[in-house]
């Protein structure tokens, strides 16, 4: 079947570093939400990640939220955890994410139920990530879903998923890397960094083994808006913020500009690192100020193909 | 062994209310190692029940009826005139126990006293933590003899995923990452190689999800060579 690649595909495939921020879908049913988000990153970004029922709190879905994102102009990442469906869920979810012309899939467990808004509901995982961009990779190429019977149009997604440089432990998270690729990961987007030193060990790690070659890496940056934020993200399991940052909002008089100046900063480091192919920038809470972090960081203007 | 532990007393007390002859069977298996529903425990059950209906000027006699194993026929056939000289069973089993009893004798209102945990081990004195989810199909040969089924808060079985650090789960510190057990395990062990292979989905109609299991033996029938 003939199909045109996404825009963030092609952008990687074309050797230019490829910018994507995400869109939080609303706690509602309020598609102008989702529209104005995408509009804000028209223009500015080459795709955005669209989140999954993140840390686990019930929100508009990913596939209808990257749709609707799509008809502003910004091509959607649908996000899928594992956490919520099985997998005759997930199948039938990518047949419609494709059917809808969104193109690109990331993969990922997602956060425990415990830490969200609907901690009593009993979680799937069904299969792992690894697993399911197996299963993909298997439906794409051989056109067989999960339980061996035929699929005549499958998708062909650009496939994606996560990989934390900050988890323990950290050889264990190279070997799952390697098989996430292995599996069938095109692309890859990294926790949000900012302990530069592990992210090198980690990134060291990872190109001995070649892996840096065989996927489309991309840096995880977050954005600070205060310091109240920072300290939360420190918090959040899986991260790793080395304390001279939180001093430096303590110390800052503008707190939003020192959150701006870190991540281009950040930015700025990631960007000559070996193997790192691009940029996915998450401003949670503070998505707004994407635009100019992608200016400051000088990757506009965008459209770049 | 299956670890279970007891219900809040004021609810084991409502629901025993109305009856005035309580029989209390305790269980003299896992939920007395684990210190749920043995014979102290029934004792002391028996205290509470009897102490409330007093205070509540009630007429109501209660006995504890201890068998040995009340997932059995052979030790329940043993006292079940005692047992049914009541009007309702408060079994202090697990979950088998008072469905062996109910399913046993029909007529009877059988309530649970205990609930019903997992299948686990002492890690220490008075402290037991889940081992096995019975899933059907054991692969801990691959996995350093740690189950990332039932220790792993995702059940991955390609992980750990990103939330482990310092060895601990996301979810709570208390929990250890089972994916970092089982790599510390297989490094001692000389298998880390092992973690290269992608281990693929799950068949879980083993597990619960293929229906209640069952599990038969064609070559055990000793009631013709009696």
């Amino acid at each position: 079947m003939d199909y045109e690649k996404s825009n963030f595909q092609k952008v990687l495939e074309a050797g230019k570093f490829a910018i994507t921020a995400e869109i939080g879908p609303p706690m509602s049913a309020d598609a102008e939400n989702v529209r104005e988000k995408a509009r804000e990153l028209a223009g500015v970004v080459d795709a955005a990640n669209v989140t999954d029922n993140q840390t686990a709190i019930v929100r508009m879905s990913s596939i209808a939220a990257a749709y609707l994102s799509q008809g502003e102009g910004v091509e959607g990442i649908v996000q899928m955890t594992m956490r919520d469906r099985n997998r005759l869920a997930m199948q039938a979810d990518i047949l419609g994410a494709w059917a809808l012309g969104l193109k690109n899939l990331l993969v990922l467990s997602g956060d425990h139920q415990t830490f969200g808004n609907h901690p009593q509901s009993k979680n799937v995982f069904d299969v792992d990530t690894i697993q399911f961009l197996q299963a993909i990779n298997r439906l794409q190429e051989d056109g067989v879903f999960m339980g061996g019977s035929k699929c005549k149009h499958p998708p062909k997604f650009f496939l994606g998923a996560t990989v934390n440089p900050f988890a323990d432990p950290l050889e264990l998270q190279v070997i799952r890397l390697e098989k996430k690729i292995d599996a069938g990961a095109r692309f890859i987007q990294t926790q949000c960094i900012y302990d530069l030193e592990r992210f090198d060990r980690f990134m060291d790690m990872a190109r001995a083994r070649g892996l840096h070659e065989r996927a489309y890496m991309q840096a995880g940056i977050f954005v600070n808006k205060s310091l109240k934020s920072i300290q939360m993200t420190q918090l959040v399991a899986g991260m790793s913020v080395p304390d001279e940052y939180v001093k430096r909002f303590e110390q800052a008089e503008d707190v939003q500009a020192e959150g701006i100046k870190i991540a281009v900063e950040l930015i700025a480091k990631l960007k000559g690192v070996d193997g790192i192919k691009g940029m996915h920038i998450m401003a949670v809470g503070w998505e707004d100020i994407v635009p100019e972090i992608v200016k400051q960081a000088g990757f506009l203007p965008r459209p770049i193909l | 062994m299956i670890v279970a532990e007891q219900k809040p007393i004021n609810e084991i007390v409502d629901s025993l209310n109305g009856f005035g002859r309580i029989v209390i069977a305790s269980c003299g298996t896992c939920v007395t190692v684990c210190m749920a529903g043995g014979e102290k425990e029934a004792l002391a059950v028996r205290g509470v029940v009897e102490a409330d209906a007093k205070a509540k000027g009630e007429d109501v006699s209660v006995s504890v009826v201890n068998l040995k194993r009340q997932c059995d026929d052979e030790f329940v056939d043993d006292l079940e005139d005692e047992l049914l000289d009541g009007d309702v069973i408060l079994s202090m089993a697990c979950g088998v126990g008072v469905q062996f009893l109910a399913d046993k004798y029909p007529g009877r209102l059988v309530l649970p006293a205990l609930n019903t945990k997992f299948y686990g081990a002492a890690k220490e004195l008075g402290y037991w933590t889940e081992l096995c989810a019975g899933c059907g199909n054991c692969l801990l040969e691959k996995t350093g003899g740690i189950c990332p089924i039932a220790r792993c808060s995702k059940s991955i079985l390609n992980g750990p995923c990103g939330g482990s650090q310092d060895s601990k789960c996301e979810i709570d510190a208390e929990i250890d990452c089972a994916w970092h057990l089982i790599y510390d395990r297989l490094s001692e062990l000389g298998q880390l190689d092992r973690l290269n292979e992608i281990y693929e989905p799950r068949d879980w109609r083993t597990n619960r999800d293929g229906g209640p299991r069952s599990v038969r033996k064609d070559d055990v029938n000793i009631s013709d060579s009696e």
